[in-house]
C-alpha cells in the first residue's frame, strides 16, 4: 500500500479534502446550534463544578467543538464512538440527552450511568457511543476492536476513535494501528491536537509533532485537519469515512484544535500565557467562525441567532435542573451491574 | 436580573480561598468566558471566569481577602440594559463554607450485599464417556461453543496457522478458517483492547494468552476496560469474553514465566475465575464460560495438558462456574485446592489414609465466586481444614479461605486453618530451588497432620 501522508496547506482547508468544502446555510446552522449547545452545556458544567455539584474530575471541551461536530457530520447512527474522559462533547454529539449527560455529571440516578460512572465514565449503547474511558489512550484498541466487530459482522460500518495529542505517545495506539492495518479494520485515528496534555505542551512530549504521520510506518494514510473549521473537519471525515466504507482500512486524522479551559477544573494555567489563549479565541473560534459565515452569507440575522442561543440555553437549563432535582442513586446501586447474570 | 458571580470550588476539597486579585474593574463588559478574577488556594492560584455575558455591577468581596467562601457571592453581573443600582439589590449574605450544597453529607446507609448465590453442582454424568487429555478437552470444548455461536471467536498469538503455543487449538482453523482463528501480533496489550473492544460489541472473544504471565501487558484492558464497564455503563454494556491460558509454574523456565495469578484477578469485582483441575471439568467449565455475559478468566496448567481424563460424550454438558467439587470424602480434615494442587492434595490424602486420617478433597473449580457453601459445609464435619494452593502466601487464595471460614463456621473450628503455598520468592531457575519453592504432597501431608495435632 502506498503511503499517503498529506499536511494541509491552507489554514482553514486540509489538501485532499479540498473536494467538498461548501456547506449549506441549513448545515452551518445546524452545526452552530450543535457547537453552542456543547459549549453552553460545558460552561454550565463548569458553574455546577464551581458550586460543588460536580465531584472529581471535569474535563470540558471548549475550544474544541468543531471536530465532533464536523465528524459527526461525516457518519450515520449506525457508525460507532469513542473517546476519551474529556467525552461531554461527543455525548451531545452523539445525540445523547444533555438531562442524562448532566444527571451523571452530578451523580445521580437520573444519569447515563445511574450515578455509578461519573464524567469520564459514560455510554449508550443506543447510540453507539461506547465510552467514556479514563485511562488514556485505553480507547484505542477499544476502538479498533469495535471496528474488528463491524468488519467481522460483515456491516460496511466504522467507529469514530478520538484521543489526545498526549494519548498518542502511549504504546496501545501504535499496537492498534498495527492491526487495524494488517487486518484492514474500518476504525478513523482522530487525534485531538489541542496542544497540550495537562500542562505538557506537545512539543515536549512528542518527538516529531507531525502526528498525523503517526501511521505512516503502516501505511495508513493521514491528514492533518483545521480542527477550528467544522467544514474542514466534515470534509476530512467524509473522505476517511469513505476510506473505511470502500474496505480500505484505517485513516488517521490530525485535528488542530485547543481547549480554552484547564485540563481539568483544577488546572492552575502555568504551562501557557493568557495571551495564547486570548488569541485563539479572539481569531479562531470554531463558533464565531460559523457564525461569521452565517452572517457574511445571509443565511441568518442576528435576531435568529440570538433565539437560538436563547433555545439552547434553556435546554442547558433544564438539564442543569434536572440534574440537581434528580435524586442520588438508591443505594441498592451499588451491588448491581457488577455481573450479569447468567 | 443581575447574576451572582459566585466564589468557586476549583477542586473537589476547597471550601474556601483568598480573592488575591480583580482582573476587572465595575463597569466593564464581561463576556462568557473571560477571566474576572484570581484566586488562591492551598495548593494553586487559578482563574475565575464568568458564565454569562453582561457588565460587571459590583465587585463584593476586596483583593486579598482571605478565607472566601466557596459558593458565596463576590460580584454582581448586570445583563443588557440593567443599571447599577440592581446590583445591590442581590448583594445576598455570604453563605458559610460548611453549607455548600449536595456534597452529600449525611451519608446513606450502604446497603448490604446481596447474599452468595447458591450454585447448583451438575448432575453425576452417567452416560458415555471418552478418554483424553486435558488439551484435547479444551480444544473440543473450544470447537464446540464456535459451532454453535457464529460470535465466538479465538484470537491469540499462535493460535492458527501454529495450533497453540501448547498445541491446545488444534485443528481450530481448517475447521473455523481465518476470520474466527486469528492470529495476532505480538501484542498483548493490543490485541486484548481491540477483543474486548469486539466484546462491547457483542461479539464473544476467546482470547488466548501464550501463558498468563504475558497478559500483565494487558492487565489495565482486563480489570478496568473489561470487568468495570457493565458497573460503570450502569448495566448497560458489558462484555461477553474468555481471557485463558496457561497460568502457574511451568518447569525451569524461571521467574518471569512462573507465577500464579489465581489471587490477582480473583481480587477484582466483574471478573470470574475459574482453574480447573480434570480435562471434563476444564471442557464443562470452558463451555459454561464462553457461554457466560461476563468477563471471564481461565486459568489452566501447561504440566498437565497431557494428562488423561475421562470425559463425558456430550456436545452439552456443561459444568456450572461457582462450584467448588468434593473429590474424596472424609471426616478428620478439609483439603482445599485447586488447578494442578488438586493433584498433589489427593496423593497427599492417600498417604495421609496409610496414617490413619481421612481427609476431604475440595477442588475449588471456580476461584471466584468462591463456592463457601461447599467449604463451609466440610469444615463443619471436619472441623479443620488445610488450603493448598501453588501461588504465592501472601494474599493468596488460602488467606481468603482463611478468612471466609472464620467468618462463616469460627465455631467449629478444633484447629487453626493451615496454608501451604509456594515460597515467598521469585521462582529460581535451578532444579532443586525450583522443587524447593513449590508446594509438594509432603508439605500438604505435613499441613494437615499439624491441624489434626498429629506428627
Ligand atoms: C494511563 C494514564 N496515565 C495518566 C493519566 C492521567 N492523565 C489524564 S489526562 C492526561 C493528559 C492527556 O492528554 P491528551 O491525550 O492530550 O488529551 P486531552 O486531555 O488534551 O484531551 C493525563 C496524563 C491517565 N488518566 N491514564
Ligand atoms: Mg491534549
Amino acid at each position: 500500500m502506498a503511503v499517503k501522508a498529506t499536511k494541509s496547506k491552507s489554514k482553514r482547508a486540509s489538501k485532499a479534502a479540498k473536494s467538498n468544502l461548501q456547506a449549506s446555510g441549513e448545515e452551518l446552522l445546524q452545526y452552530y446550534r450543535e457547537m453552542l449547545m456543547i459549549r453552553r452545556f460545558e460552561e454550565k458544567a463548569g458553574q455546577l463544578y464551581g458550586m460543588g455539584l460536580i465531584g472529581g474530575f471535569c474535563h470540558l471541551y471548549i475550544g474544541q467543538e468543531a471536530v465532533v461536530v464536523g465528524m459527526q457530520a461525516a457518519i450515520t447512527p449506525d457508525d460507532a464512538v469513542i473517546t476519551s474522559y474529556r467525552d461531554h462533547g461527543h455525548m451531545l454529539a452523539c445525540g445523547m440527552d444533555p438531562r442524562g449527560v448532566m444527571a451523571e455529571l452530578t451523580g445521580r440516578a437520573g444519569g447515563y450511568s445511574h450515578g455509578k460512572g461519573g464524567s469520564m465514565h459514560m455510554f449508550s449503547k443506543e447510540k453507539n457511543f461506547y465510552g467514556g474511558h479514563g485511562i488514556v489512550a485505553a480507547q484505542v484498541p477499544l476502538g479498533t476492536g469495535i471496528a474488528f466487530a463491524q468488519k467481522y459482522n460483515k456491516t460496511k460500518n466504522c467507529c469514530l476513535t478520538y484521543f489526545g495529542d498526549g494519548a498518542i505517545n502511549q504504546g496501545q495506539v501504535y499496537e492498534s494501528m498495527n492491526m487495524a492495518a494488517l487486518w484492514s479494520l474500518p476504525v478513523i485515528y482522530v487525534i485531538e491536537n489541542n496542544k497540550y496534555a495537562m500542562g505538557t505542551s506537545q512539543e515536549r512530549a512528542s518527538a516529531g509533532t507531525e502526528l498525523y504521520m503517526r501511521g505512516t510506518a503502516y501505511g495508513i494514510p493521514g491528514e492533518q485537519v483545521d480542527g477550528m473549521d467544522v467544514v474542514a473537519v466534515r470534509a476530512a471525515a467524509e473522505m476517511a469515512v469513505q476510506h473505511c466504507r470502500d474496505g480500505k482500512g484505517p485513516f488517521v486524522l490530525e485535528m488542530m484544535t485547543y481547549r480554552y479551559r484547564g485540563h481539568s477544573m483544577s488546572d492552575p494555567a502555568k504551562y501557557r500565557a493568557r495571551e495564547e489563549v486570548q488569541k485563539v479565541r479572539s481569531e479562531r473560534d470554531p463558533i464565531d467562525f460559523v457564525r461569521q459565515l452565517l452572517l457574511d452569507g445571509d443565511h441568518t440575522d442576528e435576531a435568529a441567532l440570538k433565539q437560538m442561543d436563547r433555545e439552547v440555553k434553556d435546554i442547558v437549563s433544564d438539564a442543569a435542573e434536572f440534574a440537581q432535582n434528580s435524586p442520588e442513586p438508591d443505594p441498592s446501586e451499588l451491588w448491581t451491574d457488577i455481573l450479569v447474570d447468567a | 436580573m443581575p447574576i451572582q458571580v459566585l466564589m468557586p470550588a476549583l477542586s473537589p476539597t476547597m471550601t474556601e480561598g483568598t480573592l488575591a486579585k480583580w482582573l476587572k474593574s465595575e463597569g466593564d463588559e464581561v463576556s462568557s468566558g473571560d477571566v474576572i478574577a484570581e484566586i488562591e488556594t492551598d495548593k494553586a492560584t487559578m482563574e475565575v471566569e464568568v458564565v454569562d455575558d453582561g457588565v460587571i455591577g459590583k465587585l463584593l468581596v476586596a483583593e486579598g481577602t482571605e478565607g472566601v467562601a466557596v459558593n458565596s457571592p463576590i460580584a454582581v453581573l448586570l445583563a443588557d440594559g440593567e443599571d447599577a443600582s440592581a446590583a445591590d439589590a442581590v448583594a445576598a449574605p455570604a453563605p458559610a463554607a460548611s453549607e455548600v450544597p449536595a456534597s452529600a453529607e449525611a451519608a446513606a446507609p450502604a446497603a448490604a450485599p446481596p447474599p452468595a448465590q447458591s450454585v447448583a453442582a451438575e448432575p453425576d454424568w452417567t452416560g458415555p464417556t471418552v478418554t483424553m487429555t486435558l488439551r484435547e478437552a479444551l480444544r473440543d470444548g473450544m470447537a464446540e461453543e464456535m459451532r454453535r455461536d457464529d460470535s465466538v471467536f479465538l484470537i491469540g498469538e499462535e493460535v492458527a496457522q501454529y495450533e497453540g503455543a501448547y498445541k491446545v487449538s488444534q485443528g481450530l482453523l481448517e475447521e473455523f478458517g481465518d476470520e474466527r482463528v486469528i492470529d495476532t501480533p505480538i501484542t498483548e496489550h493490543g490485541f486484548t483492547g481491540l477483543a474486548v473492544g469486539a466484546g462491547f460489541m457483542g461479539l464473544r472473544p476467546v482470547v488466548e494468552f501464550m501463558t498468563f504471565n504475558f497478559a500483565m501487558q494487558a492487565i489495565d484492558h482486563i480489570i478496568n476496560s473489561a470487568a468495570k464497564t457493565l458497573y460503570m455503563s450502569g448495566g448497560q454494556m458489558g462484555c461477553p469474553i474468555v481471557f485463558r491460558g496457561p497460568n502457574g509454574a511451568a518447569s525451569r523456565v524461571g521467574a518471569q514465566h512462573s507465577q500464579c495469578y489465581a489471587s490477582w484477578y480473583a481480587h477484582c469485582p466483574g471478573l470470574k475465575v475459574i482453574s480447573p483441575f480434570s480435562a471434563a471439568d476444564a471442557k464443562g467449565l470452558l463451555k459454561a464460560a464462553i457461554r457466560d455475559p461476563n468477563p471471564v478468566i481461565f486459568l489452566e496448567n501447561e504440566l498437565i495438558y497431557g494428562e488423561s481424563f475421562d470425559v463425558p460424550d456430550d456436545a452439552d454438558y456443561t459444568v456450572p462456574i461457582g462450584k467448588a467439587k468434593v473429590l474424596r470424602e472424609g471426616d478428620d480434615v478439609t483439603l482445599i485446592a485447586h488447578s494442578i494442587m488438586v493433584g498433589r492434595t489427593l496423593q497427599a490424602a492417600e498417604v495421609l489414609a496409610a496414617d490413619g486420617l481421612n481427609a476431604e478433597v475440595i477442588d475449588l473449580r471456580t476461584i471466584r465466586p468462591l463456592d463457601i457453601e461447599t467449604i463451609i459445609e466440610s469444615v463443619k464435619k471436619t472441623n479443620r481444614v488445610v488450603s493448598c494452593e501453588e501461588g504465592w502466601p501472601f494474599a493468596g487464595i488460602g488467606s481468603e479461605i482463611a478468612m471466609v471460614v472464620m467468618e462463616n463456621a469460627f465455631d467449629w473450628l478444633d484447629a487453626p486453618v493451615g496454608r501451604v503455598a509456594g515460597l515467598d520468592v521469585p521462582m529460581p531457575y535451578a532444579a532443586n530451588l525450583e522443587k524447593a519453592a513449590l508446594p509438594q504432597v509432603e508439605h500438604i501431608v505435613d499441613a494437615a497432620k499439624a491441624a489434626c495435632y498429629r506428627t
